[in-house]
Parts: structure tokens; C-alpha cells; sequence
């Protein structure tokens, strides 16, 4: 038998959502400022193993000479992807949602867990709550990411009405590079976010669309044998609830 | 109770689920659509008319416009530009371009800097004049808008030692000075809050020397609160005014505030 669970919340969803296109916006347009100059590369031992970007990268996605057109854009979506991120982490706060996202002291050591859990290094499902601790770790640092490119942003547009937050943020240049740095970070995350959400699958999916899991839950011809045997209602619920748990928590899957 | 209710309740879970998946999921699409629409709108939508400000599409510069108030706010004399030692001045100070100062027949020794206080009241000095006034000097990190940052010495006059010192005090009460090259090919406008800021000047010399040609000889503008764009080199005539004069960038996309 199946069981609607209620997993994510219409503003989790709709914060979620908001920001997807958002953040694509404002990482191409950061990506026709960052082209009027383009100085980072990782170079070790004077060998340079990336630039950013090759060549072949700025034809693909039509970068160069559009400074101006990059700058109006991001400094009008700024504005969305501010707004959107404080909506969500002061409703986090206000629904207790935070509970379920914030590292706790265990989670550090079960993260490590689930790593090996998902490179099928190790066989034991790591706990999974709403969320596991690999989530909780993911989802609260792309949060202080947010408001660290908030911050390198604000520290490198304004550098001398906000110089306390330039000079917080290391200084013009660290602030740069720091702003470029997350953004790759963004990358990063959505590479292996999209990744997880895919093994996860279909049921984990839907909810952040449609806000609930559907359950298999014990068929009821277990539970009326459950009665005979025990001839206690609450027995019988206490039962059937365990049995539920026990199927319930291996089906639920990471993300 | 009423029927609908009712009703609601006999849903089997399997008609709810199929329900609720079929509400959120055309809302997600419906959503989607809308979002996808307003970036083609966006992306699409023409370029402003032609004026002060040209070369961005029409809702991008209404944003630029608002945000360039609400950051206004933040505007105080109190906020200084970090400075630097001398020793930490950069010896190579990069031209980045040439338009306004091609040398076209440009004879320093016989320019004189127009200033315009009103119609027909027209102020012409000399380099010798200007460099009479008290000197003041500023190391600091000069910021192009393409990214670029340089440490660089320069000095000169203050430019609100300028204004009082020629009596531009009603002048300086408009809202927008302007500043044009001699040929009138390059130009800019400062708000008037910027341009009285405490580090604004009027240069002559740039690493304890006299400004090269290519640095804007002999006299060009260092407006530390603004990206590079908006120092003018080769100043020819200033101007004031309550809109904003014509500005280079600005009538090719740029924000026209571009503070920083």
C-alpha cells in the first residue's frame, strides 16, 4: 500500500527553483567581466595545467567584448539572487528547517560514511535522516558560499564606500579571486548535485517538485494477522509502524 | 462538513498522489514557461533611445538608474580610497587608450584650460595658474572597469580647492560637472558629490614628474571613487550642470555612475 510522506516545503521548493535560473545568469554574466580580464590560470612549478578560460570556450558561449552588457546584467540580478537567499535562510530559521540542515558534531565523521556508501567502498547505508550528513554538510556550505560571493561581490563592487568589507575580504585582489573561486564552486556542486539526484532517482526527484514521497507501505493483510496474533490495537500500531520503519529507511535514498 | 470536503476524503491515495503530482508539476512547468518567456523578453527588448546614456537594452538601464541610487546612499566625504607609500607606486603605469588625446597637432604649451561658469562667462587658465594652488598628492589603487588595478602616484590640485579658489562655489552647487578633451572626442560626467570628494584632483604629475602626453598632459582628472573611465585625460573645458552631461562610456552601455 502506498503512503504520502510530505518531504519538502513549498519555499524550500520555490527558493530552490528561483535560484537555478538565477545563479546561471549571474555566472554568465560574471563570465563577460571576468573575459575584459582574464589573469587566472592554476600554474604550479611555472607549469600552467588550466587557464581561464581557452579560447574555444569564449567562441562557444559568445563571452568576448560584452563587458558592458555583463555588467548591467549582474548588477540586476545581484538584487534576485540576494533576495532570494535571505528569503530562504530566514524561513529555514523560522520553520525550524535548520534542524534538518546544520551539521551537527556526528555529522563530519558520517559524511565520511556516506562518501564511502556512495563509491560502494562500503556496504552499510549510512544514517539518512530528511537529510544525511553528507547533505547537511552540501546544503549548508553552498548557503555560506551564497553569502560569500554576496560579500566578495559587495567587496569589489563598491571598494571604497564598503572598504571595511574589502579589506574583511583580504583586499581587493583576494576578493576577486575568492568571487571567481566560489563560482566554481557552483560548478562543482551542480555537477555532483546532478549526479546524486539522478542515482536517487525518480521518487527523490519529484519531491523537491512536488513536496512529497510516495511510501510502500506493509500491506494491510500483515497488519489484521499482526491483530489475531497479539489481539491488542495498540500493539498492532506499534508493530505495523516498526515494520514500516524497517522498509522505509533502506528505500530512502540519498538526496 | 461540507460536500467537497467530503468528497476529498474519498480519495483513494492513489487518486491523490496522481493529483497532487499533476498540480505541482503543471505549475512547475507553468512556472517555468513564464520564467524562460521574461528571459527571452529580456534578452530581446530594445536598446534605450539614444540620449546621455545609449548602447544597453531599455530595462537594463532602469536598473542601473535605481541601483545607482540605492548605492548613492552609501556616498560619504568620510570614505577615503586606501593610500599606498610611494615606494609602492607602480614605475609602469599602463595606457590603456589613446581616444581624446590623438596628437593631431595638440600643442601644450599653448593650452589654457576653459572652465564654463555660466553662458558667455567663460574662465581660461593656465597650467601656471593652476599649479599655483596648493599641491596635493595621492598614492592609491587605480581601478579599471575591465578588472585591472594598478598602484599609482599621482598630484595635483584638489578639485574642491580649485572650485574655491575660483570661486566655483555657485556653480559647484549643481548637481553634475562636466569634462570634455580638447577635440572633444573623449568626455565624461561626475556627479558633484564625487568630484568634490577630498581625493579628486586636477593632476600634473604623475611619479613626482611632469605628466607625459600619453598620461594626459597637461592636466588630467584623478577621481579616485570612479573606475578608470571616468579619469579624463587632456582636460580642454569643465562645465557644470544640473543634468548629466554627456559621458563616453555611458553612451556605450557602461552605468554612467561607475563608482566605486
Amino acid at each position: 500500500m502506498k503512503v504520502i510522506k510530505e518531504k519538502h516545503p513549498l519555499v524550500m521548493r520555490w527558493t530552490h527553483w528561483v535560484n537555478f535560473p538565477i545563479l546561471t545568469i549571474m555566472i554568465w554574466s560574471g563570465m563577460l567581466i571576468y573575459w575584459a580580464n582574464d589573469v587566472y590560470s592554476v600554474t604550479l612549478f611555472g607549469h600552467t595545467f588550466v587557464r581561464f578560460f581557452p579560447d574555444w570556450f569564449y567562441k562557444l558561449l559568445h563571452i568576448p567584448y560584452r563587458l558592458a552588457e555583463g555588467m548591467a546584467y549582474h548588477f540586476l540580478f545581484m538584487w534576485f539572487f540576494t533576495l532570494n537567499g535571505f528569503f530562504y535562510i530566514l524561513y529555514t530559521i523560522l520553520s525550524g528547517e535548520w534542524r534538518d540542515l546544520v551539521p551537527q558534531r556526528k555529522s563530519f565523521k558520517e559524511a565520511w560514511l556516506v562518501l564511502l556508501h556512495d563509491l560502494h567502498i562500503r556496504k552499510t547505508t549510512p544514517p539518512q535522516n530528511k537529510y544525511n550528513a553528507a547533505q547537511r554538510i552540501a546544503y549548508t556550505a553552498i548557503i555560506v558560499m551564497g553569502f560569500g560571493s554576496l560579500v566578495t561581490g559587495l567587496a569589489i563592487y563598491k571598494p571604497v564606500q564598503f572598504y571595511w568589507l574589502t579589506w574583511i575580504c583580504g583586499g581587493y585582489h583576494f576578493a576577486r579571486i575568492v568571487h571567481f573561486a566560489l563560482t566554481l564552486g557552483y560548478v562543482l556542486f551542480f555537477i555532483i548535485h546532478v549526479v546524486q539526484v539522478t542515482i536517487a532517482g525518480w521518487n527523490n526527484f519529484r519531491s523537491v517538485i512536488s513536496g512529497f514521497e510516495v511510501l510502500e507501505k506493509p500491506s494491510p493483510v500483515v497488519v489484521e494477522m499482526a491483530v489475531e496474533e497479539t489481539n491488542s490495537t495498540i500493539d498492532q500500531d506499534h508493530i505495523a509502524d516498526q515494520k514500516m520503519d524497517d522498509q522505509i529507511h533502506p528505500a530512502k535514498n540519498i538526496q | 462538513m461540507s460536500i467537497k470536503k467530503k468528497e476529498k476524503k474519498l480519495l483513494t491515495v492513489e487518486q491523490r498522489i496522481k493529483r497532487r503530482n499533476f498540480i505541482s508539476f503543471a505549475t512547475f512547468f507553468a512556472l517555468g514557461g513564464a520564467v524562460l518567456g521574461g528571459w527571452k523578453w529580456l534578452y530581446n527588448s530594445l536598446d534605450e533611445t539614444t540620449g546621455i546614456t545609449a548602447g544597453t537594452r531599455k530595462p537594463l538601464r532602469r536598473a542601473l538608474n535605481k541601483t545607482e541610487l540605492f548605492f548613492r546612499n552609501f556616498f560619504s566625504n568620510n570614505h577615503l580610497v586606501r593610500t599606498y607609500p610611494k615606494s609602492m607606486a607602480t614605475k609602469k603605469v599602463r595606457v590603456n587608450a589613446h581616444i581624446g588625446i590623438e596628437n593631431e597637432g595638440f600643442k601644450p604649451e599653448s593650452w589654457q584650460l576653459v572652465v564654463v561658469k555660466g553662458t558667455g562667462d567663460i574662465l581660461n587658465l593656465t597650467i601656471e595658474e593652476i599649479k599655483s594652488l596648493p599641491k596635493t598628492e595621492i598614492v592609491y589603487d587605480f581601478k579599471c572597469v575591465e578588472g585591472w588595478d594598478q598602484i599609482q602616484h599621482w598630484a595635483g590640485v584638489k578639485f574642491v580647492d580649485f572650485v574655491s579658489h575660483f570661486n566655483l562655489e555657485q556653480q559647484a552647487k549643481m548637481q553634475y560637472v562636466g569634462m570634455e578633451t580638447p577635440n572633444g572626442k573623449y568626455y565624461i560626467g561626475l556627479d558633484m558629490e564625487s568630484a568634490l570628494h577630498p581625493q579628486t584632483l586636477l593632476a600634473y604629475e604623475m611619479n613626482d614628474q611632469p605628466l607625459a602626453l600619453e598620461h594626459g598632459a597637461p592636466l588630467r582628472l584623478i577621481v579616485p571613487v570612479k573606475y578608470g573611465i571616468k579619469n579624463l585625460k587632456r582636460i580642454g573645458t569643465i562645465t557644470f550642470s544640473n543634468q548629466r552631461p554627456r559621458d563616453y562610456w555611458a553612451e556605450r552601455g557602461y552605468d554612467y555612475y561607475s563608482g566605486l
